[in-house]
């Protein structure tokens, strides 16, 4: 367990919060659709200004190599999306909900509102930047007690939808680009992985209480800044599932824990980077590797760097972050497909000898290490001095760096951490006067914040103050209300997403996958007597698989309430007439079937009563 | 630290401003055209521009006076001895304008530095002479610029260069085109306008693909005058278009630009180095010239229902008057008689469509007759701006007959067949 308080950990949040408006610069709807659309071709430059310097070379390499494809589907992208035609005004339902979310939060709104561009080439914006507003500063949100300053909320767009990376195409779909965001930034008073999740669960609850926010995997996604006190800023990029948060942290504090370690252990075996690459082609001429056979048969070369004292340190133990890793993803940054390191030779049909022929060419001993790159040398040299400038941060300790969230909790290096964006005034969109009677609008119009809920739930719905909060943490607070409004039975509710959904979601079942109309139709049909509550469970798993609630009642074998009742009573004077039934075999139904009637006559519904009779007698004489 | 109004800091200066009791540190930045008179712009330190409300007397810190200025340093490739000699001509524009990322504001290029600047691939392709000759967005051309313009090009063809590239804003760009064609006699090689519907000061410009297919067709073995714009919303083909038979068909698309009645002139795909200009004339070894001027005294008339005989007899004023007819070239015929008054004045009416595509024929319906019996003047699948552009140079075409100028074709504007 590692003392985070000892370590100076400290976390701060990026909530990047779907709205469910239309989009903010179209009339498009907000909607991901399965429909591809036409294609259209775009590259992206970054102007000479931006990059500070002249290299044609480049500058036409970048032209040629990146490419980009947006697919266009007609039901959610127009002439807007494809920067073919001028933004229109800021959609004014999103701007409301950033309003608010401002001022739930004691922001200071801006008396005006100018959207700025973001640089952004990496092809996710088909205009090479997003469009992003400082709507409010200098807020604040108290989480369990502790006042979290929010510095900014901001209104911006969504990126366009990676589809696929089609070697140097990469592959955008327009549904998503334009899509209104709220960007809440909180300071980096976060001091455990815990309180991370925390933190961005009163955020989403605070979203959700303006009820015009999306649910659902995607539709909030955040960047997570982490620091220890001896290691540096790392920003994870895209985490979308919140209970996986303090994961992320956790991870990436061992991560540099272990880097910290390295470099101690680094220096203790005076290890340096030989910044020269060897071309190490001739010990390979006879190599039962294919992937290095291939590699020669394309005209690619083998080389090798040398690294002194890095032994045993590119390859840590079992499950701890290791170094090789990250001097390979440094390396992919340049196209290539990845390195050999000598920690994990020999292998890919590598073989000792053929190491050791490498180890005494480049004379190392046995607390030396070495990376193997077989490219074409351009690649090549280029990849190594990847590798090189990485191996040397090594030396340093935690490089500050920007990485992307992997589903597991790990993260994969992208690229150095970027000082302040590059932002310029987005001159087609006009600046957004928000007057004191707008203010004082949106004040009167705020939503109920989750304290208040959280009181009025244990006063309408005699919800202990726990369950409430877990609701609401939990983000089935809304939903609650809107079932329990309709249908009553707050506790079975509340049980259901508290109890049976954990329990599910353990058991491997996507709770995702249940619409919310479904729940209500489920607890209608439950209010109505359809069931009883021990069947909730069983129908349920039915409804995460897909199914309506009508098949789902029918495939989990519940039977209605009036359904038990009538078992009951009929099991009750068979088994009073037992002797009867056992002498008369199936004859025995019509005399017991006045009896049963002449009892349940205006209680149920008579054919099903005549089912489960025939059903319980036939039972009985088989059995006997 | 100095402590001053508010009014004595300047675009550019980073100062410190207390309101309602909280702090703000940023640049002060331009005036926003839609802000209220009451708001200053501030950029802030994590790059955000807002919109602050400032009373009247609010005292600031200076605490640096004119930062993030872009200084002018720019480093211009070398270029290589044996390219061939282009000339680039600006005129204004996005095409050639970077941005000030301190304040955000869009400068048009005014030297040759810096459109090779922002456009370092030139000096690959080409060896550049860039001269800016005037710098005006498209809408404020008037129809003496165009005959600047065409001088300028003389100037280049007959001094080594072995194509001009004209950088122009769109919304004119198709004006300026038909003004070259016919003011420029001889066009010994290629003369190409070029222009971008997205700032070049965007990373999505269009700028850059038209300004290197523009390149590639003025290097080309061709002559003639072309506009030279994206194919389609892709960035890969640019579409060479004749300059008389060319018109921006769209605000905003990235292929606005759409030959009218005559095939598209070829294309270029310049990241790909593609190229298909066949069938358009080569090069000549002769001297570039011109003939004629320009009359900016001509009126087109848009012919609609509710055409009256006060706007006819208003135009009339002018030397000449295009007129935007209805289908094959018609209009109201109790205008008629007013017409021919007007015509029988000594002023010329030329007849076009507003249906853009297809031909005008004046002898299918008896409206068409009667104009042609008052004497209105016919101009086949002429666009009408580049019969307005035509009628102009016409009118100051000494000893030749405006009628006949005007129905002879000079510079491609007239085509005889058409496919669609």
């Amino acid at each position: 367990m590692m003392d985070y308080k000892e370590l100076g950990l400290r976390v701060g949040l990026e909530v990047h919060q779907q709205l469910d408006t239309g989009k903010l610069f179209c009339k498009c709807p907000s909607e991901l659709v399965e429909e591809e659309g036409n294609e259209t071709i775009r590259s992206l430059r970054a102007t000479a200004s931006e990059m500070g310097e002249l290299d044609p070379a480049a500058i036409i390499e970048a032209a040629k190599g990146h490419r980009f494809i947006y697919q266009q589907p007609e039901s959610s992208s127009c002439l807007v999306e494809l920067d073919e035609e001028p933004p229109g005004e800021p959609n004014e339902d999103a701007m409301d909900i950033a309003l608010k979310m401002s001022l739930l939060m004691g922001s200071k709104v801006m008396d005006e509102i100018h959207f700025m561009r973001k640089i952004v080439v990496d092809g996710s914006n088909t205009t090479g930047f997003q469009r992003t507003a400082l709507v409010a500063m200098d807020g604040t949100l108290e989480v369990d007690g502790k006042d979290i300053g929010i510095p900014t909320i901001c209104l911006e767009e969504d990126a366009a939808r990676n589809i696929d990376d089609h070697g140097d195409n990469k592959i955008y779909r327009l549904d998503r680009l334009g899509i209104p965001l709220v960007e809440i930034v909180t300071s980096p008073v976060i001091e455990s992985p815990e309180e991370a999740r925390e933190v961005a669960q009163t955020i989403g609850g605070l979203l959700r209480a303006t009820r015009k926010v999306k649910r659902g995997l995607g539709t909030i996604r955040e960047d997570v800044n982490i620091s220890i006190t001896k290691g540096s800023r790392v920003e994870i990029k895209g985490v979308q599932d919140l209970k996986m948060l303090p994961e992320y942290v956790k991870i990436e504090v061992e991560r540099q824990v272990n880097l910290l370690d390295i470099r101690e252990a680094l220096i203790s075996k005076s290890a340096a980077v030989d910044p020269d690459m060897v071309d190490v082609q001739q010990i390979f001429k006879g190599t039962e590797s294919t992937i290095i056979k291939n590699n020669i048969k394309k005209d690619k070369g083998v080389y090798a760097l040398k690294l002194k004292g890095f032994a045993s340190l590119l390859r840590g133990e079992e499950g701890e972050p290791l170094l090789g890793p990250e001097l390979a993803a440094y390396a992919k940054t340049t196209g290539i497909g990845g390195i050999f390191h000598s920690d994990e030779l020999p292998a890919y049909g590598i073989t000792e000898e053929e190491v050791q022929d490498i180890s005494e060419f480049l004379s190392l001993d046995k607390n030396d290490a070495f990376i193997l790159i077989s490219e074409e040398e351009d690649k090549a040299s280029a990849a190594a001095d990847r590798v090189i400038e990485r191996a040397e941060m090594a030396l340093e300790g935690v490089p500050g760096e920007t990485r992307n969230a992997q589903l597991d909790g790990s993260t994969v290096y992208l690229r150095p951490i970027s000082g302040g964006a590059r932002m310029y005034p987005e001159t087609d969109v006009p600046p957004f006067r928000v007057d004191d009677e707008l203010l004082k609008s949106t004040e009167e119009d705020l939503p109920e914040t989750p304290k208040e809920r959280l009181k009025r739930y244990a006063e309408e719905y005699d919800l202990n103050l726990q369950q409430s909060r877990q609701l609401f943490r939990k983000g089935y607070d809304l939903i609650f209300e809107e079932i329990v409004d309709n249908t009553g039975n707050p506790s079975v509710v509340a049980n259901t997403f508290l109890q049976t959904f954990p329990e599910l979601e353990k058991e491997g079942y996507d709770m995702n996958n249940i619409e919310d109309d479904k729940l209500k139709s489920l607890f209608k049909k439950f209010s109505d007597g359809g069931f009883a509550k021990e069947g909730i469970l069983d129908i349920i798993k039915e409804l995460v698989e897909g199914k309506s609630v009508e098949e789902a009642i029918d495939s989990a074998g519940i039977e209605s309430v009036d359904a038990l009742y009538v078992r009951e009573a009929i099991t009750k004077i068979l088994d009073e007439r037992e002797g009867f039934v056992n002498e008369r075999g199936l004859s025995a139904l019509g005399p017991i079937m006045g009896v049963v009637m002449k009892e349940l006559r205006g209680k149920a519904d008579g054919e099903m009563v005549s089912n489960i009779l025939k059903e319980e007698l036939a039972k009985r004489v088989s059995d006997g | 630290m100095r402590e001053v109004p508010l009014t004595e800091a300047s675009v550019g200066d980073k100062i410190r401003l207390e309101i309602e009791g909280r702090e703000y540190i940023g640049i002060l930045m331009p005036h926003h055209r839609f802000s209220g008179d009451d708001t200053i712009t501030l950029k802030l330190e994590n790059g955000y521009n807002i919109g602050l409300k400032v009373a009247e007397g609010t005292m600031v810190k200076l605490l640096e006076s004119d930062v993030d200025r872009v200084e002018s340093t720019l480093d211009i490739p070398e270029v290589e001895e044996d390219k061939p000699n282009i000339s680039i001509i600006g005129t204004g524009g996005t095409i050639a304008s970077y941005v000030e990322y301190g304040t955000g504001a869009v400068h048009p290029a005014e030297t040759a530095a810096e459109i090779l600047y922002s456009n370092p691939e030139i000096a690959v392709r080409c060896d550049p002479k860039v001269d800016i000759i005037l710098s005006k967005l498209s809408e404020d051309i008037t129809p003496k610029d165009w005959v600047t313009i065409a001088d300028a090009v003389l100037e280049e063809l007959n001094s080594g260069a072995e194509g001009v590239v004209v950088a122009h804003g769109t919304d004119t760009m198709g004006y300026t085109a038909a003004a070259l064609s016919f003011l420029l006699d001889q066009v010994p090689k290629p003369v190409v306008l070029v222009g971008s519907q997205r700032s070049s000061d965007r990373p999505s410009s269009d700028a850059h693909l038209n300004l290197l297919a523009a390149i590639d067709v003025a290097k080309s073995n061709t002559r003639g005058v072309y506009v030279v714009m994206h194919e389609t919303i892709d960035d890969k083909r640019c579409a060479v278009h004749h300059g008389t038979k060319v018109r921006k068909m769209h605000t905003s698309r990235r292929d606005a630009f759409k030959s009218i009645n005559r095939e598209q002139a070829g294309w270029v795909e310049p990241l790909d180095n593609g190229l298909d200009l066949k069938g358009l004339p080569e090069k000549e070894e002769k001297v570039a010239t011109r003939m004629g001027s320009i009359e900016p005294e001509v009126a087109l008339v848009y012919v609609t229902p509710a055409l009256t005989e006060e706007d006819l007899q208003y135009a009339g004023k002018k030397k000449g008057i295009v007129l935007v007819g209805t289908g094959l070239g018609h209009m109201r015929s109790e205008l008629i008689s007013t017409l021919k008054e007007i015509i029988t004045d000594g002023t010329p009416v030329v007849m076009t469509s507003q249906c853009l595509y297809g031909t005008v024929n004046c002898y299918v319906y008896t409206n068409g007759r009667k104009l042609l019996e008052a004497g209105v003047i016919p101009c086949g699948d002429m666009l009408p701006e580049t019969a307005l552009v035509k009628l102009m140079w016409a009118l100051t075409i000494i000893g030749q007959d405006v009628k006949e100028t005007m129905i002879t074709d000079a510079a491609g504007e007239i085509s005889n067949r058409r496919m669609e």
